[in-house]
C-alpha cells in the first residue's frame, strides 16, 4: 500500500487531500509513519523502524500501525498496490 | 511612460450579497482585479437594500431596473436610458430569472453598442432542470433518473419506479428529500404552491457534492474550469466556505459540456460524486456562481475573461489553477445614511 500520489503532507502533520478537499491532522507518530511512507518505505520496514526507536511491545505496535492504516484507508489517503 | 489603459464601462446585476448571495459583487471584484483596463462599474439593482449598492469600492454608480416580469420592453427602455448616460460597453446579468430576457434582448443591446456574452435560448433551455435527464442521455453524462409530473396522482407510480428516498424538486428552486409516499405528496403540494407545476421527481444520489465554475467560448472550447468542494454549508444550502480541488474528472466534464453545447458564457456544474465514484450532473446553473471570486483567487479570472470575450477579443484557455485555495464568506454590518437609501429607493439611482 502507498500514500495517494497527490497528497500534501506538512512537517507538522497536516494532511490535505486535493482530490476530495479533506484535511486532517496527524499526531507525532502518525506524522512519522506518513513521512516514512512518503519515502516509499514498506509497512514492515516502518514497523521495524518504530520498534527500534520506541519502547513498545511488538504486538502493540503491530496493532497500532495496522489500525492507523485502516484509518488512512477509510479516509481515502492510501491505495493498495495490485 | 505607461501606455494609457483602455476605459471600460461594465454593467452588472446580482448585487444582493446576502446569506443567499447573488454573484454580482464577486463578478465585479474579478473585473476590478484585472489590470488591463480602467473600469467603471455600473450596478443594476432590483431592490433598495442590496448590499452591493452601498459597499465601498464595488459600484461607481447604481441604477434600479425593472423586475424580469415587467417584460423585455420595459427592461430595454431602462437599459437604454442608463446607456445614454453611462455608455455601457459590456452588460453581465447574473440571475437565472433575468437571463431569458437578456438573451432575447442581446441583439438589440448589441445594436446600441452594449456587448453581452450569453448562451443562446436553445442552450439555455437544454440544460434546464426539466430537460436535464434528456440532455444527459443525449451527451453521455451521468444524470439522476427523473420524471416530470403535473399532478400529485402521478406520484405513486413514479415513486415505485424510482424507489425511496427520492427528491422532489420545484420548477425553479428548492428540493425536498422524501422517504415515503406521504412525504413526497406533502413536498409536491408545498413546491407546486410556491413555484407552480411541473414538479420534478428525481432519483436520490448519495455522495459528495462538487461544484465547477466554468467559462465557455461559444465555439465548443473551455476557457476556464475550477472545481470546488463546499466546506461549510448554510441552512439554505449555500457555500460559506469552499476549497479548490485537483481532479481531472471534473475538468473533463466541463470540457465535455462546453464541447457538447458550445456554451457561451459562465456556468456552474453542480456534481454529485456518488459513493461508487460516478460523477452525476445534478444541475447546470447558466451563469457564474456566487463563489466565482475563488476562481480569481486560484489564478483563473473568469469574470475578466468573459468581459474580454464580450469585447470581441480572443482569450487563451487557462491551463492551471491553485489547488487548496479556500474562500470563507463573512458578514459585515455596513453603516450608511438614510440619504443614500433615499437616493436609490426614491430616484432609482445612487
Amino acid at each position: 500500500m502507498k500514500l495517494n500520489k497527490n497528497l500534501a503532507v506538512s512537517e507538522t502533520g497536516f494532511i490535505f487531500n486535493p482530490t476530495s478537499g479533506d484535511s486532517f491532522t496527524a499526531n507525532e507518530i502518525g506524522t512519522e509513519i506518513i513521512n516514512l511512507m512518503k519515502e516509499s518505505k514498506s509497512i514492515a520496514d516502518i514497523k521495524t523502524a518504530l520498534l527500534d526507536k520506541y519502547d513498545v511491545e511488538g504486538n502493540q505496535l503491530e496493532k497500532d500501525v495496522d489500525d492507523f492504516m485502516v484509518l488512512l484507508r477509510d479516509n481515502n489517503l492510501i491505495q493498495y498496490e495490485r | 511612460m505607461n501606455a494609457k489603459k483602455r476605459q471600460l464601462t461594465v454593467a452588472v446585476t446580482g448585487l444582493n450579497a446576502i446569506d443567499s448571495p447573488g454573484p454580482g459583487v464577486a463578478v465585479i471584484r474579478g473585473i476590478r482585479d484585472c489590470a488591463d483596463w480602467d473600469v467603471r462599474i455600473i450596478g443594476l439593482s432590483y431592490e433598495s437594500l442590496e448590499p452591493g449598492i452601498y459597499m465601498e469600492g464595488v459600484c461607481d454608480k447604481v441604477y434600479q431596473i425593472p423586475y424580469p416580469a415587467a417584460g423585455t420592453e420595459a427592461i430595454f427602455n431602462r437599459i437604454e436610458y442608463i446607456h445614454e448616460k453611462e455608455s455601457i460597453d459590456v452588460l453581465i446579468p447574473n440571475f437565472d430569472a433575468e437571463l431569458y430576457n437578456f438573451i432575447k434582448l442581446s441583439p438589440k443591446l448589441e445594436e446600441i453598442g452594449i456587448h453581452t456574452f450569453l448562451p443562446t435560448t436553445a442552450q439555455f433551455e437544454a440544460r434546464d432542470k426539466i430537460n436535464l435527464f434528456e440532455f444527459g442521455k443525449k451527451h453521455g453524462f451521468y444524470v439522476p433518473k427523473q420524471v416530470v409530473i403535473y399532478s400529485v396522482s402521478e406520484l405513486p407510480k413514479v415513486a415505485e419506479e424510482l424507489g425511496y428516498p427520492l427528491v422532489v424538486k420545484g420548477k425553479f428552486y428548492d428540493a425536498i428529500i422524501a422517504q415515503t409516499l406521504e412525504q413526497a405528496q406533502k413536498a409536491f403540494h408545498k413546491l407546486s404552491a410556491k413555484w407552480g407545476t411541473p414538479i420534478i421527481v428525481q432519483e436520490f444520489i448519495n455522495g459528495t457534492e462538487i461544484n465547477v465554475a466554468a467559462l465557455g467560448d461559444g465555439k465548443g472550447g473551455t476557457i476556464s474550469a475550477v472545481p470546488m468542494r463546499k466546506m461549510y454549508i448554510t441552512d439554505k444550502g449555500k457555500a460559506w466556505a469552499g476549497i479548490t480541488l485537483e481532479d481531472d474528472r471534473f475538468l473533463e466534464m466541463a470540457r465535455k459540456f462546453c464541447k457538447a453545447t458550445k456554451w457561451r458564457g459562465g456556468y456552474e456544474l453542480e456534481i454529485m460524486l456518488s459513493i461508487d465514484g460516478k460523477p452525476y450532473i445534478m444541475e447546470v446553473n447558466p451563469r457564474f456562481p456566487a463563489w466565482i471570486y475563488l476562481t480569481v483567487g486560484a489564478g483563473q479570472n473568469q469574470p475578466a475573461a468573459l468581459v474580454k470575450m464580450a469585447m470581441g477579443h480572443d482569450v487563451k484557455p487557462y491551463d492551471k489553477y491553485a489547488i487548496g485555495k479556500l474562500f470563507i464568506r463573512y458578514s459585515w454590518d455596513l453603516i450608511t445614511d438614510i440619504e443614500d437609501f433615499q437616493k436609490i429607493s426614491a430616484f432609482g439611482e445612487y
